[in-house]
């Protein structure tokens, strides 16, 4: 079934209204997930923001289409979890294929002390469109303007003025705070001359969504084939994975040296598609040819404008890390800027951001690129290596492993930089690590964690931990949670659900708030030894 | 003596990072340079491994194409 993009309505700003809403704490340039993402956030914490975005649709095409578990529990603090899960496809079955042979197959079983699974597969557009709507909920605090086209900033020390393009006139914005979420091709990044260089790929890949009520598959359960050396064309590789709707992405890795164009054209796609779903009946939703480049921005953070997402960083999409890593970029920021603007925090707490993300997106660009270099031997050796690799996969669960289609995109951990304390004990989690979900009977504890710090004990109550001003969690007795948490420790964790520090129960009062001070900002920032 | 490899993923959680230093290894010899390293690489590993019965049983599915 077609998506049908809904046109959002240009509405006067009171800026071209002759009114004065002065400044704004923080402007958000670029309305795709990473944007409205980063608002919703900002708005729970209650910061108010304007959003500018020079079109008037969520995404055309259905784009970013994998969303892994970290991805989901973010979405899921911020509201949209649940509609991200009811609407997503979960694929249990995976199936590899090395020319027509299938080396292996594994299924994926859904993890039950988890609310979310592994990941589900949903179009770009309904991401969008759940954020455009989560957006409604806060009329005091987002204002969301289409049409609004940024073509300008002027970054002064204490601030920027961005200068916006309508078709009623321009205008001048003033705000604390710039967020760049303008994507890849940021505009703002280019304007500020920033070098955003990395590696480039050659390889060209051709996507395409496909429209089929019949599902490919033997049963109705939804499977992911991959292929090495596709029988049915001449490129490296192949992808094939369900969206909801009855819409089917189809990845081929092009032949060295092919040319793009050509190869997007109906007459070429049609009976290459027909060769992997037979004569099953379809039609051609959306087409797109794309390279890649892994790069990142040598800082995030320059002054007043931040950058989050894409605009920071651009990986291969092997693994799905460009949106999920992204939407990390989000979690980690919100509760920094916000807890900056409103004089919690010193200003160098933003360069924690700087420093987490950058070493986030360094790991998403390494796996990647491992990813990307099995995929597309470079040499005669590199092909001679990758099909040992598959032949011996056929038995061997070593080489199973090594078989790279991209690695799913897992959270990185942030042990050893500046917010989070040394580790004191080898039980339960190291700091740094993102907190594991588990059930509560009713609920779940990723629902109950994050938004603001916390202090959360496990184990035999023998006294009341408690530090001023910060939320405690209590939890005895409960298996679930000591599987990951071990028993008789005490966590302090962060807004986005990280754990700060990790102790044994019984450890003082001052070296708690000791912690805390460290992992708000507020000590003396340096790495950790 | 049955003759075994092991089914065990001794590599795990390093695999891709061997990987990744593999190709390295290669990166920049013509394909006979590259034949070469393997080479001198299996006859180092093969003196890691010791055990000739274990040798003798991944020659034999090594053999297997």
């Amino acid at each position: 079934m077609h998506y049908e993009n809904r046109e959002y309505p240009f509405r006067t700003p009171p800026e071209l209204k002759g009114e004065t809403p002065g400044r704004y704490p923080v402007a958000i340039v670029g309305a795709g997930p990473i944007g409205m993402a980063m608002a919703i956030d900002l708005a729970l914490k209650g910061i108010r923001s304007v959003i500018l975005d020079d079109n008037n649709v969520v995404s055309v095409g259905s784009r970013a289409i994998c969303w892994a578990k970290r991805t989901l529990e973010i979405f899921d603090r911020l509201g949209i979890g649940d509609r991200m899960l009811e609407k997503g496809v979960t694929w249990k079955v995976g199936r590899l294929f090395h020319g027509d042979k299938e080396v292996y197959n594994f299924d994926l079983l859904p993890d039950d002390a988890h609310k979310m699974p592994a990941f589900v597969n949903l179009q770009q557009y309904y991401v969008e469109e759940y954020l455009v709507d989560r957006i409604a909920d806060f009329p005091d605090l987002i204002d969301l303007r289409w049409l609004s086209k940024v073509t300008g900033e002027e970054v002064v020390a204490d601030g920027v003025t961005l200068t916006v393009q309508t078709a009623e006139g321009d205008y001048q914005l003033a705000a604390d705070y710039v967020l760049a979420c303008d994507g890849a091709k940021s505009r703002i990044r280019q304007r500020m001359g920033l070098k955003f260089e990395g590696h480039t790929f050659e390889e060209h890949f051709l996507i395409t969504d496909v429209d089929m009520p019949k599902p490919p598959f033997e049963s109705e359960t939804p499977e992911r084939w991959f292929w090495f050396k596709p029988p049915f064309h001449t490129g490296q590789s192949a992808l094939l994975h369900k969206q909801p709707d009855d819409i089917y992405r189809i990845d081929l890795q092009l032949e060295f040296g092919s040319d793009p164009a050509e190869e997007a054209k109906p007459e070429k796609v049609i009976p290459r598609l027909k060769q992997i779903v037979g004569d099953r009946a379809f039609e051609i939703d959306w087409v797109s040819v794309y390279s890649f480049t892994c790069a990142m921005l040598e800082k995030f953070v320059h002054g007043r404008v931040i950058f989050v997402g894409d605009s920071a960083h651009v990986v291969s999409p092997f693994g799905a890390r460009g949106g999920n890593g992204g939407i990390q970029d989000v979690d980690n920021l919100g509760w920094k800027l916000a807890a900056v603007l409103k004089g919690e925090a010193p200003p160098d707490l933003l360069m924690t951001y700087d420093e987490e993300r950058r070493h986030g997106a360094a790991e998403n660009i390494m796996n990647s690129s491992r990813a990307t270099n099995f995929m597309t031997p470079k040499s005669k050796m590199e092909a001679v290596f990758r099909d040992a690799v598959l032949n011996l996969a056929s038995d061997l669960p070593f080489a199973r492993r090594l078989v790279n289609s991209g690695r799913l995109s897992v959270p990185c951990s942030l042990e050893g930089l500046a917010l989070q304390s040394p580790r004191r004990t080898d039980r339960g989690l190291a700091p740094g690590t993102p907190c594991p979900d588990a059930p509560l009977g009713e609920g779940w504890l990723l629902n109950k964690l994050g938004g603001e710090f916390m202090l959360l004990t496990v184990g035999k109550k023998t006294r009341d931990d408690a530090l001023a001003g910060v939320k405690s969690l209590h939890f005895e007795n409960h298996p679930d949670v000591t599987a990951h948490y071990g028993d008789n420790m005490i966590y302090l964790i962060r807004p986005d659900q990280h754990v700060a520090a990790a102790f044994e129960a019984g450890t003082d009062v001052a070296t708690l708030t000791q912690a805390l001070a460290r992992a708000k900002g507020q000590a003396a920032l340096e790495t950790a030894s | 003596m049955s003759k075994r490899i092991s089914p065990e993923d001794n590599l795990q959680p390093h695999g891709d990072e061997f990987y990744e230093l593999l190709m390295k290894a290669h990166e920049g010899l013509d394909f006979d340079q590259s034949a070469a390293l393997n080479a001198r690489l299996v006859l180092i590993l093969a003196n890691e491994v010791g055990d000739l019965t274990t040798l003798s049983a991944a020659i034999d599915r090594a053999a297997r194409s």
